[in-house]
């Protein structure tokens, strides 16, 4: 896994209220069996204005100037701000791995879905809840913020906020830690407990 | 202590517990083509070895054709689809897992052919790489969906981290209208609550209303349940789960039954047991619901009409109805009923089961579908749904109206096949997302239920059972 430590960055606002996994990418991209080049197609239908297929050259595709992720003044943001319920609907991993893809390694709104909130912990990126007010704050301001894992932080040129984060998940980020190895060093506990589930349950 | 069903549920599969994480065993994992080729590729650039193949059931169902598949998996024309469903024929074969293959009489959506083999029972923790897997809960299961890397820690370990979820009931009272069914009632609450009310709760349902429900019925509940932003719907197992279970070709037999059987009846919260939260509804008043805007919380009963934007305070729900509004073409005011349609889709995991079409059939029989209807589709939810539907003469009531019979799979509910919306399409859908593209890009979708599509797609517009 990606670890994530801290960054500082400006922060693309992207002003909308339960922006679904379907609009962070759209269902022809996940035909793909591979779990990188996504960054593309994120967004697609908002950021193009012909319809994205699977294959297409992306750079040579009409793009939609309107839509904030084609202003050149929010290149190269690592930091996503948003509203709140973001990555409500499909559990489909693709919409992190696109986030990522694209360079965002933090995400700030104001709730998340659940299952897109547990995906962004697996691919390296920090989603932060903070609350409605910080979020409208956060939206007129346009300097660079800081963010800080390890203290919990995301600072502004005046301000400094803090966030909650679990403390399992939190250490597995900082670290890089791989989920799967650290959940195999239990072995013997699962087969211990299987042992035993399917002594009293023996139909499963 | 007294105890929730959904705690209950957790604590018969905790493995470990450490800062506030939890390792639990999973019973079951199914898995389909779109969710799992890239967890099948980490396991093996990791060397790691599947944990206990029998806990997996794969079947593909999101890039299947439903038109004529005679030929098996080759008669899926688009190359990166049929990439996509041979990769994981490959996959089961190279791990020994259970394959519900294209062509086989049981494929289906993967949420319909759980219960339907007995593959998913009571008390299960079950998982799948796709949210809907909600919809297991309706047997009294631990069931949510969950990311690639999370199908990739099962294979591998058997086991996943969850963090426990709050509490929520919601309790629905009395005596269902006429033609009104779950599907109206999960539309409902989601407008009650929002599609963020369920965020970081297991939804149990409950009361007279749900006690009356069918199996399907509640299915299609807890199927909605992720609409409503919850990663947990179940209900309490009673006499007609029980009765649903037996003689499922995976359910337990003999000594086995019997055990389970026993096992079974204590899953149901305690009397005493505590809620975050309580809803209660009056179930009797629940109107047909229709979807008018982008997400499955902008309801209104199918005599409502489109919400103002100007009448709305919250300015970033104001914001909303109007990006929503805009998207669908629709003025501020419009009633729905005056919405014309171009195409009807009877299908997917939340309402593609017999029941759902037996509903819809009884709409359509002796009708023709409207002159602007350019195509209705039925797509059963498996080929055992169609089967049965066929030998009770489902299928020639609707061709005989006018629609389209199809193959099994989830087709045009998110439009990875060939079943989809052209820009500038309106659709009345029985399936469970109005996102924006979600059924083609520049579409617009209206959640409905089966019986409301099929008395729409007869009008040509939103209409109730009656007119």
């Amino acid at each position: 896994m990606k670890k994530f430590t801290s960054l500082s960055s400006i922060a693309m606002p992207l002003d909308r209220a339960n922006i679904d996994t379907d609009a962070i990418i759209p269902k022809q991209f996940l035909k793909s069996i591979k779990r990188s080049g996504f960054g593309p197609n994120l967004f697609d239908e908002w950021r193009y204005l012909d319809h994205g297929e699977v294959g297409m050259d992306n750079s040579i595709r009409p793009i939609n100037t309107d839509f904030v992720l084609n202003n050149p003044k929010y290149s190269g943001a690592q930091i996503l701000l948003t509203r709140r319920n973001f990555g409500c609907g499909s559990s489909r991993e693709h919409a992190p791995w696109a986030l990522e893809d694209f360079g965002f390694r933090a995400i700030i709104a104001p709730s998340f879905a659940d299952i897109f909130y547990n995906n962004c912990f697996k691919n390296g990126i920090l989603p932060i809840v903070l609350s409605h007010e910080i979020v409208d704050d956060l939206f007129k301001y346009s300097g660079n913020i800081a963010i800080n894992l390890e203290d919990q932080t995301v600072k502004t040129q005046n301000q400094i906020f803090n966030f909650d984060v679990d403390a399992e998940r939190k250490r597995r980020l900082l670290n890089g830690l791989d989920d799967i190895g650290l959940t195999l060093q239990y072995e013997n506990q699962i087969r211990s407990f299987e042992t035993e589930h399917f002594n009293k349950f023996p139909w499963l | 202590m007294a105890e929730t069903l959904y705690d209950k549920l957790m604590s018969a599969h905790i493995v470990r517990e450490q800062d506030g994480a939890t390792l639990i065993y999973i019973d079951r994992q199914l898995i389909h083509e779109v969710t799992s080729p890239q967890a099948f590729e980490g396991l093996t650039l990791s060397g790691r070895k599947l944990w206990r193949n029998k806990s997996n059931l794969a079947v593909p169902d999101h890039n299947v054709p439903t038109t004529e598949r005679s030929s098996g998996v080759s008669s899926i024309t688009d190359p990166v689809s049929r990439l996509q469903v041979e990769t994981l024929d490959k996959n089961c074969k190279t791990f020994d897992i259970n394959e519900i293959q294209m062509n086989d009489i049981r494929q289906g959506i993967v949420h319909v052919i759980g219960p339907e083999q007995g593959v998913t029972l009571p008390g299960m923790s079950i998982v799948c790489g796709d949210s809907h897997t909600t919809t297991h809960g309706a047997l009294g299961a631990l069931a949510f969906g969950i990311g690639t890397s999370e199908v990739e820690h099962v294979l591998a370990t058997g086991c996943l981290w969850q963090n426990k979820a709050k509490n929520m009931k919601i309790e629905f009272n009395g005596d269902l209208d006429d033609n009104i069914s779950a599907k109206d009632l999960a539309l409902y609450v989601i407008g009650k609550i929002g599609t963020a009310g369920g965020t970081g709760f297991a939804i149990e349902f409950c009361g007279t209303a749900i006690q009356s429900m069918s199996i399907e019925g509640r299915m299609t509940l807890c199927n909605m349940s992720i609409e409503a932003g919850a990663k947990v719907g179940i209900v309490a197992v009673d006499d007609k789960t029980v009765d649903y279970v037996k003689g499922r070709p995976f359910a337990p037999i003999d000594k086995n039954w019997d055990l389970a059987l026993e096992y079974w009846k204590t899953l149901h919260s305690d009397d005493d047991a505590h809620f975050d939260e309580s809803i209660v509804i009056d179930a009797s008043i629940i109107k047909p619901q229709v979807t008018w805007g982008t997400s499955p919380e902008m309801v209104v009963d199918i005599n409502g009409s489109t919400p103002d934007p100007e009448k709305e305070k919250d300015q970033v729900k104001a914001e909303s109805i109007r990006n929503a509004l805009k998207y669908i073409q629709l003025e501020p005011n419009t009633s729905l009923s005056s919405v014309a349609i171009d195409k009807v889709f009877i299908g997917s995991c939340t309402n593609s089961r017999i029941e759902d079409l037996r509903i819809a059939a009884s709409v359509a029989k002796g009708k023709k579908i409207a002159d602007n209807i350019k195509l209705a589709l039925v797509v059963p939810g498996s080929g055992l749904v169609k089967q049965q539907a066929e030998a009770e003469g489902l299928d020639q009531i609707f061709k005989d109206a006018g629609f389209e019979w199809r193959e099994p799979g989830c087709s045009m509910c998110l439009a990875m096949n060939a079943d989809k919306l052209e820009p500038g399409e309106r659709c009345a859908s029985t399936s469970n997302r109005n996102f924006e593209g979600r059924q083609g890009q520049g579409s617009f979708t209206h959640l409905v239920s089966p019986a409301i599509a099929a008395a729409s797609a007869i009008t040509g517009h939103f209409s109730g059972v009656d007119s």
